[in-house]
């Protein structure tokens, strides 16, 4: 069974009287453990497909399955359910939760789920280790604003783990970062992804980073104009 | 630029200026009402008096006097007295008016039925026994025209119901209310005895081309002479605009609270605005606008709003006062017009675009320090705010201070008020930022980390950047400040009251007052008394006298001499004076010795304050002229009255053995077990001994308590603007904050939060603001009665907590339910949005 599945999904809105159309029939599935990359230029459409996918919005017409289940016919709040479940997210601006220090930050999504321990151990414990792991052990009690961006984002991928996600959609996960804060945090987010054997799905414009994915899809104008799983047909 | 620049925000910005509209409704609202008030008491200035003139004496006047004043005049005599409706039975001290004439010359009385001052006069010339009985009465007792009223030993055919009299307000009449009979009859009443105390009012008409200041001021050496009063049209205008005025001023200052209170929240909404501005200042910025320019630029669009709030909440205060004279009615002694009041709209307009340019202007000013560096690097020197070093912030400090001042000073046309005003606002300010800032102190210091992450987040809200702690903590804390001091202070005042009436546990406080008992009717009461089992609690001779002389320098001579601190009242006054060696329990001895009589010289003891207020010291002589004889008394002692307790308290004490054969009456003291026995003992009481009054507190308290409640009502209309301001700066501040929230619950839903989770989070914030403002305001206003109860009134203050803990719940309750209002559609938004946003 596929992680991921995408059948003719089609997504558009209405803009002063119009239909505009910004995501046409595009179709594609992925297994679990892949990794995935949806690459072109501004306005594509990219971050409609990846929202799209990780139940963020819902599509004009088409289906998306998670995991086995239909996206489309869920309400809002058992999209949330699925997503808290099975999805992680890393987001190109971090998205933490100013109020929260990085180690709540990290706690947020198994708090949300309602789990008091995971595999035995405590919530707060598992976000620790996983702070250790990012590297921030000692600064868990630092606020976002005390963190520097690569720092930050460090954080966001030990969030987008702690709840075991099945898999995790990052969107533009460099964009914000230097040329070596983002060579570290790349590194880290495949290195977590394959510990935990995580499906990832990256939305990007570098194309170096999509060449370190198995697959990648070109979106152009809306249009799926390629899928192709060899890194060499990528730069032609 | 400034109007380009608000395309996409005006009607956030006009929000954010939607706070001073219900302020400057307020004002406005009370300014009109004033300027009708002050036209209509011109229109109807006659009717006030009823006359051109009113002359006034305790004592009867001669008609030769009265002759050579004019010729058209009416005489109303006046005291009070029992009156008894014999078909129900109520019976209870009352004004009797006497009335012989054709008064009120001016106005008409409004009765039921519309013809029954016309009856009553046809009848009064005749001799009838008829009489018009005061509304108030009639309802009190369950009596109506037809029935009969008893008066001393007369009774008389009520004629008509009176509703309203000219010059009177509906609030006079329910603290004494009033039975008119014909003059004529007065003396076959058998109430006018020697002792009695009477007042005389002779009304007068004259014709339209006489100068009535000018024939006053002709008379006025002989009226003076002869302790006769004068009212005329002019003075009575005067006079009941001036009571006006007072209550104008102060509701004007009340409703000038509910427009800083918007102020605040103007400030705090256009201070979140300026922030999100800045990255479009730091734009402008590097193309080249100035600091000054870029800060016109936006204080030009805050003022336009201002402007527009302004005459909004003009709008809606010459609306608002159509409503006030139903709202002031009881207390209006005219019939007041409404009609548009320019000059009130124009001081609102000019009020409200002068508040929001002022209270703006502080958030404002830190645009003319936006760096344009911040297009190249976002977070670019926010630590470093110099925002306190800015002199002209501290310009603007200054002038908002002296606005307030300013402001208060015009309405009260006095600086103490003014400045005691000023500081009291800001106290009360400065005590409620405190508090929201101990409350954000705590919150952060003790944080409770094991608690539930829908809990931890509601309670991080609190002190998060951007917090709506404090604003809301001001606003909504002073307007629960403002309605539960009301409630407060009435109950303080009607406790005291209480407290007299129902006495202490295990004494036998008194709870009736006989007075105006003769010489020859003591034995008899006393025995009346007896027969109905009540007890005596106190009973006690009375001679009235005045003060002839201090230290052998005569009352006119230093009331002549401008020197003299002695007040004229003290000089002036009749005291009524009682004779004993000893000091009763309600007494305590301050300084020298009880009174006594040593060598035929009465040693006299004196109320330790009034000691003061004559400027006396012990060894001092005072000689008193009781009702003709002069008596030279020495005073040798002060004494420290409990006022709180019902006695016969008596400013000056005689020793036995000097006033024993003056003129006296006495009065008795007792205590009634209920209404029935009450009314039992009254109804004998008048039947057999008609000039003996009784002062039933339960009466007095309840009468206390329905004055309390229409003043209060007034008062608590008011509080409500402050209240539905606090709440407007809410939703404005709820609004404003909306970008961030969407965008916090929006990555929360992306997380996985359940709409129940995000719903949790907000409700459980907007309750802890709700709470703690309501909390802050009630705390401060119980620390406020208890100092009123304990330096002013000097009473026990015991709040009573259910009703403060229901103004909590409301309080919190609407809170609450407009934070989730406000914050409704965040939970609709689709997630993608916070990527579209960051993308």
């Amino acid at each position: 069974m596929s992680i991921l599945r995408v059948d003719n999904l089609t997504k558009s809105y209405q803009s002063g009287g119009q239909t505009l159309t910004v995501l046409h029939s595009v179709s594609f599935a992925l297994e679990a453990g892949d990794t995935f990359s949806i690459v072109g230029p501004s306005g594509s459409g990219k971050t409609t497909l990846l929202g799209l996918c990780a139940g963020l919005d819902r599509a004009t017409s088409g289906s998306v399955y998670l995991n086995g289940v239909q996206l489309d016919n869920l309400s809002e709040d058992q999209r949330a359910a699925v997503r808290n479940q099975y999805v992680g997210f890393i987001f190109q601006n971090f998205q933490l939760l100013p109020t929260l220090t990085a180690l709540e930050n990290v706690m947020v999504p198994m708090e949300l789920s309602g789990l008091g321990r995971q595999n035995g151990r405590s919530i707060e414990q598992t976000a620790r280790e996983l702070l250790e792991r990012v590297g921030l052990g000692k600064r868990g009690h630092h606020y976002p604003t005390q963190l520097s961006g690569g720092e930050q984002q460090r954080v966001s991928l030990a969030r987008a783990f702690a709840n075991r996600p099945k898999i995790l959609f990052a969107d533009e996960p460099t964009g914000n970062l230097d040329t070596d804060t983002s060579a570290t945090v790349v590194d880290l987010l495949f290195e977590l992804n394959r510990e935990a054997g995580t499906t990832l799905v990256l939305v990007t414009h570098d194309l170096d980073l999509a060449a370190r994915t198995q697959r990648v899809i070109r979106i152009k104008g809306g249009h799926a104009t390629g899928d192709t799983n060899t890194i060499a047909r990528l730069s032609d | 630029m400034a109007w380009r620049d608000s395309r996409r925000s005006r009607h956030r910005l006009f929000l954010f200026m939607s706070a001073i509209v219900l302020g400057i409704a307020a004002l406005v609202a009370i300014n009109s009402f004033s300027h009708n008030l002050a036209r209509s008491i011109d229109d109807q200035a006659r009717e006030l008096l009823g006359s051109d003139l009113s002359l006034s004496a305790s004592k009867p006047v001669s008609s030769t006097l009265l002759n050579k004043v004019g010729s058209e005049r009416s005489t109303e005599i006046s005291f009070a007295s029992m009156v008894l409706f014999p078909r129900t039975g109520g019976v209870r001290l009352a004004q009797v008016k006497g009335l012989e004439g054709g008064f009120p010359y001016y106005g008409v009385w409004e009765s039921e039925p519309a013809n029954a001052p016309d009856l009553f006069r046809q009848g009064m010339t005749k001799g009838q026994r008829i009489a018009l009985v005061d509304d108030a009465l009639l309802i009190q007792f369950g009596a109506k025209p037809g029935d009969s009223v008893r008066v001393g030993n007369l009774s008389f055919l009520v004629v008509g119901r009176v509703l309203k009299t000219p010059g009177q307000s509906a609030v006079a009449t329910t603290v004494a209310p009033t039975v008119f009979i014909p003059a004529l009859l007065l003396p076959q009443t058998g109430l006018l005895q020697k002792g009695s105390r009477v007042s005389y009012r002779f009304h007068y008409r004259f014709p339209d081309t006489t100068n009535v200041e000018r024939l006053v001021k002709r008379f006025e050496p002989v009226l003076d002479k002869q302790g006769i009063n004068y009212d005329t049209v002019a003075e009575r205008k005067r006079q009941t605009g001036r009571a006006f005025e007072d209550l104008g001023e102060f509701l004007n200052l009340v409703a000038f609270v509910a427009l800083l209170l918007g102020c605040v929240g103007v400030a705090s909404a256009v201070h979140l605005y300026a922030k999100e501005k800045i990255a479009s200042v730091a734009i402008l910025r590097c193309l080249g606008t100035s600091g000054w320019q870029a800060f016109l630029i936006y204080l030009i669009q805050t003022s336009l709003m201002g402007l527009f709030g302004a005459i909004l909440g003009s709008a809606l205060g010459s609306l608002v006062q159509l409503v006030l004279p139903d709202v002031f009615g009881s207390f209006l002694p005219v019939t007041v017009d409404t009609s548009l009041s320019w000059v009130a709209i124009g001081q609102g307009v000019g009020t409200g675009l002068l508040v929001a340019v002022l209270f703006a202007l502080l958030p404002l000013l830190s645009i003319r320090t936006v760096s344009p560096l911040l297009t190249l690097r976002a977070g670019y020197d926010e630590s470093a705010d110099q925002s306190g070093r800015d002199p002209l912030r501290w310009g603007v400090y200054i002038l908002i201070l002296l606005f307030i001042f300013g402001f208060s000073f015009l309405q009260t046309m006095s600086w103490k008020t003014a400045l005691g005003f000023t500081v009291g606002l800001l106290v009360a300010f400065g005590i409620l930022t405190g508090m929201g800032q101990l409350l954000m102190w705590a919150v952060k210091r003790f944080f409770p980390v094991s608690w539930s992450f829908v809990w931890r987040q509601s309670l991080a809200s609190l002190y998060r950047p951007n917090n709506q702690t404090l604003i809301l903590i001001i606003s909504i804390g002073l307007g629960a400040f403002l309605i539960s001091t009301l409630y407060l202070t009435q109950n303080l005042l009607l406790s005291r009251v209480a407290f007299s009436a129902n006495g202490g546990e295990g004494s036998v406080r008194p709870n009736m007052v006989l007075f105006d008992i003769q010489n020859e009717q003591k034995n008899g009461v006393l025995q009346l008394v007896k027969q109905h089992n009540l007890p005596v609690v106190q009973s006690v001779p009375v001679v009235t006298m005045r003060l002839a002389d201090i230290n052998g320098r005569s009352v006119e001579a230093i009331r002549q001499d401008t020197a003299s601190k002695i007040p004229e009242s003290a000089l002036t006054r009749e005291y009524r004076v009682t004779y004993r060696d000893s000091l009763i329990d309600s007494e305590k001895l301050m300084t020298g010795k009880a009174p006594s009589l040593q060598d035929g010289i009465p040693h006299i003891s004196v109320e330790k304050d009034y000691f003061a207020r004559l400027k006396l010291k012990l060894g001092d002589t005072l000689t008193f002229n009781v009702q003709g004889a002069p008596i030279q008394t020495i005073v040798s002692g002060t004494r420290q009255i409990d006022w709180n307790r019902v006695q016969t308290n008596f400013l000056v004490l005689f020793p036995a053995g000097v006033l024993e054969q003056a003129p006296q009456f006495h009065v008795l003291m007792t205590r009634v077990a209920d209404n029935k026995q009450s009314a039992a003992f009254q109804r004998d009481l008048v039947r057999l001994y008609p000039n003996v009054s009784a002062i039933d507190l339960g009466l007095i308290l309840k009468t206390v308590d329905e004055l309390l409640d229409k003043v209060s009502f007034v008062i608590r209309f008011m509080a409500l603007f402050c209240i539905f301001t606090g709440l407007l700066v809410l939703g404005s501040s709820v609004v404003i904050s909306r970008y961030q929230r969407i965008k916090e619950s929006v990555l929360l839903r992306t997380l996985g939060a359940s709409r129940r989770q995000i719903l949790n989070i907000t409700a459980i914030e907007y309750l802890f603001l709700g709470v703690l403002a309501a909390l802050s305001g009630i705390l401060l206003s119980v620390f406020g009665s208890w100092a009123l109860a304990y330096f002013v009134f000097e009473s026990p203050f015991r709040p009573d907590v259910v009703p403060l803990l229901l103004i909590i719940l409301i309080i919190s309750v609407l809170t609450t339910l407009i934070g989730l209002l406000n914050s409704r559609d965040v939970v609709v938004r689709p997630p993608l949005e916070v990527l579209r946003a960051e993308g």
